[in-house]
């Protein structure tokens, strides 16, 4: 599904990812992890499709088309969903109507039927009780004043009524209580599909406790230093990133 | 100066006539003309030497000798959409090129006491009604176009609701201008609304314009809300691309009375509305709200004045302009504390929403304040669309142009919410939806 090779991307003077390799099948999930400043969330708004960064040499193929080429409503239109570190407010425009506009942007893109206001709301529903979300968030403007968890909640709400093929998650769980990480672990896997890949982009090993990932990789100073299993997530959690990165040492010294 | 000159000549040259040709007028009327026209040839046009109006040139309007509307019958522009604001109306009043329209015009049966109907009847009729209303509530001094008004006061909309009564349907008035032919003309509406004590109504101005030729509206309005009285106006500017449009609107409020007023400017050339509000009476509250969409070469100037005359007040008071193209927008919102005006609470909010980075604003709150307890805040932002948005929208799928048009509107929401009649709310949402790119598509998502 995805194919990533020797990615090199930077952002004005600063190189940040130095040849990224990573392959991705359908049905699989992959966790990407490493210390902060390593490039995790690069690569995630990279693979969205942000023009802040600059991919200097690489390249990266989604379904065997090249992801580059694609602006970022095409890559959201053709199965991407980027679940956000920061997710943005949108002051004045309600959770609903913006999730409806964003599902029937897809459709249209698709040649398929616009989802009728009805229909829409019923599925909304269903995946506001799936995230035990209050439904009085879907009525308030996106994100405006939405706490910390919520926002989190509201990404992972975003992924289940838009049904993307390759969910990216940078960092959904951080800042959440056990509770909510639970309730966004069992909507995450409630996707889990043989037709969908999910990289789970984190620092922590926590919420692969309840995620578990297929893959595991280390990235640290824009490489994949290390590839496992999700026995790796464990020894990390152990071990700490030190101790993973020997060809490097200096490169963790400040994480 | 010398063209301005030749202008004024024409307005003397007109009043001259319309002095001759109203010689049945009350004369204390023709002494409020005549007084007001000396006020006008004294002081001519305002220049951008003049503080008010540094932003907005009026050389070209001034340069315009406008003839006086023709009476024109209503024809086939008068039956199109434009003229419905939507919604079930008490009254419908329409005044084409300034003159009432019995014809087009529609009153719902209410209360005998109340009245609602056209100033020039009320003039020829029982005068002695508006007497001690008529301009008693601005003042001729406030600028030119004020005293320009005054001069050639004949027609308009005068709107009566006595004491403890309420009107619970909107009433209308609309205002279309069809400039198709002829020379270019002015109108001069002249609005009277007296919301007795305790009495609640809500009164919707409605300026539209068709055809393509330039015209000048020059409307005035004088609002008395009496003590404990609610009284929502909502000024809806859709006046033809080459129209000048500079507008007046003067509220007095007694004690612990309400006023809301809704401001919303989408047409004309040149824009310039003047709102002063006077809180006279003690827990009087005003809220006004305003926005503008503009776009090419339009301009809109919006002055505001909040008096706070009388303790224990409060106004809030927020307005938004979306600009495009080349054009410009003003804002001077001005709050006056007065002495003795002792737990004031007002709040001020400016805000304006750039889509070119040809557009220009000039934004100007004031703070006057001369009581020593008060609570006054006020802001003004300048900004473009948030870029994080817009990626956040098009990474879900939503196009670029799209992700622009959902920002716009979201910018807009809060005021087009906060109109209380549904059929204007969603006609305001649909101007607004037809100036965005995908707007149709918009139109149904958003609604």
């Amino acid at each position: 599904m995805l194919e990533i090779s020797d990615l090199h991307v930077r952002s004005g003077d600063t190189k940040i990812l130095n040849g990224v390799d990573l392959t991705v099948r359908k049905g699989e999930i992959h966790s990407i992890m490493g210390p902060n400043g390593s490039g995790k969330s690069t690569l995630a708004q990279v693979l969205a499709g942000r023009e802040d960064y600059q991919v200097t040499r690489g390249t990266i193929a989604y379904k065997g088309e090249d992801l580059l080429e694609c602006s970022p409503e095409e890559r959201a239109q053709a199965g991407v969903f980027l679940a956000f570190q920061y997710p943005v407010e949108i002051p004045g425009v309600s959770n609903t109507y913006f999730l409806r506009a964003a599902l029937n942007s897809i459709r249209v893109s698709r040649s398929q039927e616009e989802v009728d206001a009805l229909d829409f709301l019923n599925l909304v529903r269903e995946k506001t009780r799936l995230l035990k979300m209050d439904e009085s968030l879907l009525t308030r403007p996106v994100n405006e004043g939405f706490s910390g968890g919520e926002k989190k909640r509201n990404e992972v709400f975003q992924m289940a009524v838009l049904e993307p093929d390759l969910c990216i998650m940078d960092e959904t769980d951080s800042g959440l209580d056990i509770d909510a990480l639970k309730v966004v672990a069992h909507g995450v896997n409630a996707m889990r599909s043989t037709e969908r890949a999910i990289i789970v982009v984190t620092h922590y090993q926590r919420l692969l406790n309840y995620v578990v990932p297929d893959f595991v990789h280390v990235l640290a100073r824009g490489r994949i230093v290390r590839s496992g299993g999700k026995e790796l997530a464990l020894e990390l959690e152990e071990r700490g990133y030190a101790g993973l990165v020997q060809d490097r040492p200096q490169a963790v010294a400040g994480a | 100066m010398k063209v301005a000159r030749k202008s004024l000549d024409s307005y003397l040259e007109r009043f001259n006539r319309l002095d001759d040709a109203s010689s049945d007028s009350p004369a204390w009327l023709s002494r409020l003309r005549r007084e007001a026209m000396l006020r006008f040839a004294d002081t001519g046009f305002p220049t951008i030497a003049d503080e008010d109006w540094r932003y907005t040139n009026v050389a070209p309007l001034a340069a315009t000798a406008f003839e006086t509307a023709p009476a024109t019958p209503p024809d086939g522009h008068c039956r199109t959409e434009s003229l419905a604001a939507g919604g079930s109306a008490a009254a419908h009043c329409v005044f084409l090129n300034g003159r009432y329209c019995a014809e087009l015009s529609r009153l719902e049966e209410m209360d005998r006491q109340v009245r609602i109907g056209s100033l020039a009847a009320i003039l020829r009729e029982s005068p002695e009604e508006v007497e001690d209303h008529l301009a008693r509530y601005v003042e001729a001094e406030r600028h030119p176009f004020v005293a320009l008004n005054t001069a050639f006061i004949e027609d308009g909309a005068v709107v009566r609701v006595p004491d403890g009564v309420r009107i619970p349907d909107p009433i209308h008035l609309v205002f279309l201008s069809t400039g198709n032919g002829g020379p270019a003309f002015v109108t001069h509406p002249r609005n009277l609304i007296l919301a007795g004590a305790g009495s609640e109504c809500s009164v919707v101005e409605h300026y539209v314009g068709v055809g393509e030729k330039p015209y000048f509206s020059n409307p005035v309005t004088e609002v008395a809300v009496g003590e404990n009285a609610r009284l929502d106006h909502y000024r809806l500017q859709e006046e033809s691309p080459a129209a000048h449009h500079v507008s007046t609107l003067e509220i007095r409020q007694e004690s612990n009375s309400v006023a809301r007023t809704m401001s919303a400017d989408l047409g004309g050339r040149l824009t310039r509305n003047d709102l002063n509000v006077v809180l006279g009476g003690e827990g009087a509250d005003a809220a006004l709200d305003g926005i503008f969409v503009v776009s090419g070469e339009q301009l809109v100037d919006n002055h505001t004045r909040i008096e706070h005359a009388a303790p224990h007040c409060g106004s809030r008071e927020i307005y938004k302009g979306i600009l495009g193209g080349r054009s410009r927008g003003v804002f001077r919102g001005r709050i006056v504390v007065h002495p003795g005006a002792q737990k004031t609470d007002s709040v001020q909010t400016n805000n304006n929403l750039l889509l070119s980075d040809r557009a220009l604003v000039n934004t100007k709150p004031q703070l006057e304040i001369y009581a020593d307890e008060v609570k006054c805040t006020h802001g003004a932002t300048i900004g473009q669309l948030d870029r994080e948005a817009i990626f956040y929208m098009r990474s879900r799928g939503i196009d670029e142009d799209m992700a622009r048009s959902i920002l716009t509107y979201g910018f807009a929401e809060d005021v087009i919410r906060r109109v209380r009649l549904a059929g204007l709310r969603d006609r305001l949402s649909s101007l607004l939806f037809d100036r965005l790119p995908q707007g149709s598509f918009l139109r149904k998502a958003l609604t």
